[in-house]
């Protein structure tokens, strides 16, 4: 479950102010956040997995209150508990597919780097069909190839909470379904909750649950 | 710490021109103050070491640098010369015994150096291939040189003459190669040695021709008397010697009279040194006489004082490299915004995210180092060409 209450958020030296007063999400269910540019659906996301913290109200996450956790707990807390899909898939250039995916095990102590997260990878990336591109580097792939690169490194160590920021914002309609068609196979199999901001309402068939971001909170 | 390595190195070598260039120039600030005192410390040691073990030059008047230039480092600078008078008139004081430097001519760039065996012993050079010279018109060969033109024993040599235009004096002599010296790491393994007299003939004051006693021929002999005989420019001139023609070869005028270019004396003692030296100082010689050391020092004093003006500069240049380095790597952070956002976002410390980029430094730094190192090592290959090129 994750539950926020009485959230208020404001970027140092900016107007936006986000206020919420109650949002909460079932674990294992397939959630769409929809609404107009600038309504701070991605600070969503970054409040939910602590990467910002409200000036007030209370984040809880698989029974944690994000923000009371320190700096470094919240980092590993991050790093164990949820996967980043991003719309510009965020792969570092100058590593290969292979060292893309297994980044987060060398960036956090937390995660090992094991010959067994090493099989995990070569396995997630064979189901999402680019295990013969483990050694390129991302210049060399296609937008569909990098996103599902983007795809195994976030779902590497089985995460229960995939968060997904406009995911198929750069991708052509067949690459569109089948990223969506890959995230909700995973979450459906290992039960895990995914939450997805998208200003796609074609993709919205599928979720079992689409928040309107301008019904349900205030911004000022 | 070793995935932080990683990810720099990776870094690193993705981006391999940027690091290429940044390696390069940083590595050669770092070598070039110490490649040139290295180049510094070890001309200096050779230069000094050759001064040292040369108790005395002798020379005529004028300027001492070119004169232990000339006699040390066979450089030749135009110096005025001394007769072998000077050379009887010193052995005969009794204060020690003079070997003749002639260093006026060059084969094919490298000097040649007309003396006689006592400066081999002297200079404790043994011989590597071959013999020693023991006729005019041999030669006897350093090292380098014999590397340098591929030439050993059984090979010759020709004289380049000074002035093509100098029709009645330089003649390009033909020299056998009969010995190569050992290396011994001075300015010796740079010189082709011959036998005074040899020097002389490349000069023009002693030569060879037919026998012209029983030549009548009027275009060859133009004038005959019971004491000379004048000849003219059709007359055949040997420009090599060998068995045949050796005994042809002849000289004119008073020997005494010939020219050195120095003499390198060494005395019985130091007391024998002392007095000998005062004579210079009472006039009973009219020539110079130089400590060798004493010049080379004064000399390497100017390149300590223009080596310090270099040590400013490269500190100066070391500064603006530094500051353009850290420029380089805020500007490499801003541009590496996005990837240091998605390692946050990931779950990467701000700390891990330092340690990375600290090891790209210290890889990029550890580079130029080695480059500098390299470059350092094969400075000493060049020590010779600096004293040549920089020093002398």
């Amino acid at each position: 479950m994750i539950a926020l209450t009485n959230i208020l958020f404001q970027y140092q030296n900016s107007d936006f102010r986000l206020k919420l007063n109650e949002l909460s999400i079932k674990s294992g269910t397939k959630t769409a956040v929809i609404g107009p540019s600038g309504f701070g659906k991605t600070t969503l996301l970054n409040l939910i997995s602590g990467i910002y913290l409200p000036q007030h109200g209370s984040i809880v996450v698989q029974n944690k209150t994000v923000n009371e956790l320190s700096d470094s707990e919240r980092r590993t807390f991050r790093l164990i508990n949820f996967g980043f899909v991003f719309q510009d898939f965020k792969l570092l250039d100058y590593l290969t597919v292979m060292d893309n995916i297994l980044l987060p095990c060398r960036i956090n102590g937390v995660l090992q780097l094991s010959a067994k997260m090493k099989q995990n990878a070569r396995k997630i990336s064979s189901l999402l069909q680019i295990e013969d591109k483990l050694r390129k580097y991302p210049e060399k792939l296609s937008q569909g190839e990098r996103q599902r690169v983007a795809i195994c490194r976030a779902l590497l160590n089985d995460p229960p909470i995939i968060l997904a920021d406009e995911p198929t914002g750069n991708l052509d309609p067949e690459n569109k379904n089948r990223i969506m068609r890959i995230l909700f196979d995973y979450v459906n199999e290992k039960k895990s909750t995914l939450i997805t901001v998208t200003h796609d309402h074609e993709l919205l068939k599928g979720f079992d649950r689409i928040i309107d971001f301008k019904d349900i909170y205030q911004v000022s | 710490m070793r995935q932080s390595f990683y990810l720099a190195y990776k870094y690193i070598t993705f981006h391999k021109t940027r690091s290429m260039v940044l390696i390069f120039s940083i590595g050669i600030i770092i070598y070039l103050p110490n490649g040139l005192k290295k180049l510094i410390n070890e001309s200096e040691t050779q230069m000094v070491k050759r001064a040292k073990s040369t108790p005395l030059i002798i020379g005529a008047k004028g300027s001492s640098t070119d004169l232990v230039i000339n006699a040390l480092y066979f450089q030749q600078e135009k110096t005025e010369s001394i007769t072998m008078k000077i050379l009887y008139k010193v052995n005969a004081a009794g204060f020690g015994y003079a070997i003749p430097i002639l260093s006026m001519f060059t084969a094919r760039d490298f000097p040649i150096i007309g003396t006689d065996p006592d400066y081999f012993n002297f200079r404790e050079l043994s011989i590597g291939a071959g013999r020693w010279m023991s006729f005019v018109g041999e030669c006897v060969i350093g090292r380098s040189v014999a590397d340098k033109l591929d030439i050993g024993v059984g090979d010759s040599l020709v004289s380049s003459p000074k002035n093509f235009f100098d029709l009645a004096g330089v003649y390009p002599l033909k020299m056998n190669v009969v010995g190569v010296l050992d290396p011994s790491d001075s300015p010796d393994d740079q010189a082709i040695f011959v036998d005074i007299k040899t020097n002389w003939v490349i000069m023009g004051m002693g030569h060879g021709h037919e026998d012209l006693t029983n030549n009548y021929d009027p275009t060859i002999v133009l004038e005959r008397d019971s004491n000379e005989v004048k000849v003219g420019a059709k007359l055949y001139l040997y420009n090599s010697i060998n068995e045949k023609n050796i005994d042809s070869f002849h000289f004119h005028g008073d020997m005494d009279n010939y020219p050195l270019s120095s003499l390198i004396f060494v005395p019985k003692d130091h007391k024998s040194e002392t007095i000998f030296r005062g004579r210079f100082e009472t006039g009973e010689f009219s020539q110079q006489v130089i400590v060798p050391v004493e010049v080379v020092n004064k000399l390497l004093q100017s390149i300590f004082r223009i080596k310090q003006i270099f040590n400013t500069v490269f500190v100066l240049v070391g500064v603006a490299t530094l500051l353009i380095l850290v420029l380089i790597m805020a500007l490499t952070v801003r541009l590496r915004k996005n990837e240091i956002y998605t390692m946050f976002t990931i779950g990467s410390s701000r700390l891990k995210v330092i340690e990375i980029i600290s090891f790209e430094l210290i890889l990029l730094v550890g580079g130029s180092m080695i480059f500098a190192g390299i470059l350092y090592s094969i400075t000493g290959f060049f020590v010779k060409d600096f004293i040549h090129n920089f020093i002398i």
